[in-house]
């Protein structure tokens, strides 16, 4: 090996041994002690590491809860319910659980929105938002596939509507959805093996998020203003900074999630899940998770089988390349003057199309439906790639800190208008 | 020349190493895919023998066979008259009503919509029956007539008629 390998010193002689072994001290002071934040960055910034604490939390709930399941369809139901009246806390792991997942895709979405308003899918972190896209795909699956586990109404038909989108693939279709069922149609078999993968998926997610965050430390975080660091004046360091910050932020989402969890419970869960699940009896309205219900309104607006299940994918799809569709070199929304409109409209839509996702397709619903896809596509395919050829960007500021010395805060996540720049923290001692 | 052929072994040795690499891994992942596909219980679900002499016209029984709902209706007068009337060429999934049923007052169906797969109403007097009088999928709207042939909304095909023998008068096995 390595004999001229340069070994960190620190005052710590514990912390020395294991330098000297494994280099890990080294590595989380450079990532997260010593690790350059653009000094701009506002609250927006904080819902990565809110997403990496509600990914946990998600993991370590879910773990106590497979203690006390049974993943059998004679003794879900049940055995649900004993956790809600017998176990102990059980109530609160299965609540912490539900509820957690709707606020991991509130946050998910929020994080979103902030890569695509900022601009930081663009060069140099198409790659980053890649994963990241990777990781939305996969907390789509995984809650869908925890969904069923209730074995309720819900649980079934839902199970039921999505695993036959399969089989409007010609040729195979069929063939797959059997295979993906373990039967003709939803059953133990089915539950079983959703029950097996709704527990590994969340692993596979940490390992990517694992990569996406390792990916972002590559070239640092975008910031609201889209331009890169340029001297240490630019910067502060992760450790304290960011961290307190992040801290602020998350006793914020701390109080709104309790809030949720202790005093409207079901706020967001479907009544007819409270029913076990019947495979004669469909409910009248079968309900997505509101989180899904955009792409169900998709979905539901073509009135064809397989051209709304192809759109359906390729909604989620399009976002692959995002980074290549938009041909403007500016990152930032706010010095976008005719995108950023554009932007704000297409988050409009989204939310727009969820709500139609939820209701009844028909009438005035489902022309909203085939208006927001209309939309949705059109932002993607015609918008994107044009409006840089017509748009004015407005003048971007030198560097971040010029964004300070001018005083020209920009109006929309400008951070703190006209502070002075903190002064540069590097003795960071472990 | 002398360094050639030595390549060649080398590129063969290579190939026939990667080869049966894949040939291999191919081989040790088919039991894991395979096993995902229905095991052999469930194959043998088997048949299921309904007795159908409590079924006034007009009335329709619902059964489960093989875990699916399957629909057992003694068709009207009026109801066979126009599933009759129709125009197979008119049709989605064009069919006549005479492939669809062994005698044409007994309609058995199984009562999986064919768009996404939920159960459609109209076995209740009380159910929605849709626009043409027979079945009605209230989860995305498909309508369905009187012989189960789709005639309005998503779904792609008419509702499957499931494989059945008349035992005798009375009785009906289905599978």
């Amino acid at each position: 090996m390595d004999k001229n390998r340069k070994v960190h010193q620190f005052k710590n002689p514990v912390l020395n041994w294991i330098e000297f072994r494994l280099p890990i001290i080294s590595y989380f002071k450079k990532e997260y002690g010593d690790y350059p934040m653009p000094k701009n960055c506002n609250y927006f910034w904080s819902f990565g590491a809110l997403a990496t604490i509600t990914l946990v939390t998600m993991i370590v709930s879910g773990i106590f809860l497979a203690m006390n399941y049974t993943p059998h369809t004679d003794m879900a139901f049940d055995s649900v319910e004993r956790i809600m009246r017998d176990v102990n806390y059980g109530w609160l792991m299965r609540y912490i659980h539900s509820n957690g997942a709707a606020f991991f895709f509130i946050i998910v979405y929020i994080h979103i929105v902030r890569a695509m308003y900022f601009g930081s899918y663009k060069y140099p972190r198409e790659l980053n938002w890649i994963l990241g896209v990777f990781i939305f795909l996969l907390m789509m699956a995984t809650s869908f596939l925890g969904y069923t586990l209730p074995w309720g109404q819900m649980s079934y038909w839902g199970a039921t509507v999505i695993t036959n989108l399969f089989s409007a693939i010609p040729f195979i279709g069929e063939g797959l959805k059997t295979w993906l069922l373990g039967d003709y149609n939803v059953g133990n078999a089915t539950l079983n093996r959703f029950f097996a993968l709704h527990y590994v998926l969340p692993f596979v997610i940490f390992g990517v998020v694992g990569l996406h965050v390792a990916a972002v430390h590559v070239h640092g975080s975008n910031n609201p203003d889209g331009i890169d660091i340029k001297t240490n004046n630019d910067s502060v360091n992760f450790f304290p900074y960011m961290l307190i910050k992040d801290t602020v932020a998350m006793c914020a989402f701390g109080v709104a999630i309790s809030a949720v969890i202790f005093f409207g419970p079901n706020l967001m869960a479907e009544v007819d899940n409270y029913i076990p699940a019947d495979p004669l009896v469909t409910p009248a309205h079968i309900v997505p998770n509101w989180y899904l219900a955009p792409f169900y309104a998709i979905l539901r607006a073509v009135p064809d089988k397989l051209g709304g299940v192809l759109l359906m994918f390729g909604a989620i799809v399009i976002l692959f390349v995002l980074p290549w569709l938009d041909r403007s070199k500016v990152r930032s929304c706010n010095y976008r003057p005719i995108y950023k409109w554009f932007m704000m409209g297409f988050f409009v839509n989204f939310f727009a199309l969820g709500y139609v996702g939820m209701l009844p397709a028909e009438g005035l619903y489902l022309l909203i439906a085939r208006v927001g896809l209309l939309y949705y596509f059109g932002f993607f395919f015609i918008i994107t790639p044009f409006v840089g050829w017509i748009e004015k960007p407005s003048k971007l500021p030198l560097s971040i800190s010029d964004v300070y010395a001018k005083n020209i805060a920009p109006n929309i996540g400008g951070g703190e208008k006209g502070m002075p720049a903190p002064a540069m923290q590097k003795d960071t001692n472990l | 020349m002398a360094k050639k052929p030595k390549n060649k072994r080398r590129d063969f040795l290579q190939l026939s190493t990667v080869t049966l690499g894949a040939v291999g891994t191919a081989a040790f992942i088919w039991p894991f895919i395979k096993s995902m596909s229905p095991a052999e219980d469930t194959l043998a679900a088997g048949s299921t023998e309904v007795d159908i002499s409590a079924i006034e016209e007009g009335q329709s029984i619902t059964i489960k066979w093989r875990g699916k709902p399957v629909f057992i209706k003694k068709r009207t007068k009026e109801e066979i008259d126009a599933a009759k009337m129709v125009q197979a060429s008119d049709l989605r999934d064009p069919q006549d009503d005479a492939d669809r049923v062994q005698k044409e007052e007994w309609l058995v169906l199984v009562g999986v919509c064919t768009h996404l797969g939920c159960v459609p109403l109209g076995q209740k007097v009380s159910d929605m029956k849709g626009e043409y009088d027979g079945w009605y999928c209230p989860c995305h709207g498909s309508h369905y007539d009187t012989s189960g042939r789709i005639r309005k909304g998503p779904a792609p095909k008419n509702l499957d008629v499931p494989p059945y023998s008349f035992l005798n008068d009375n009785t009906i096995k289905i599978g």
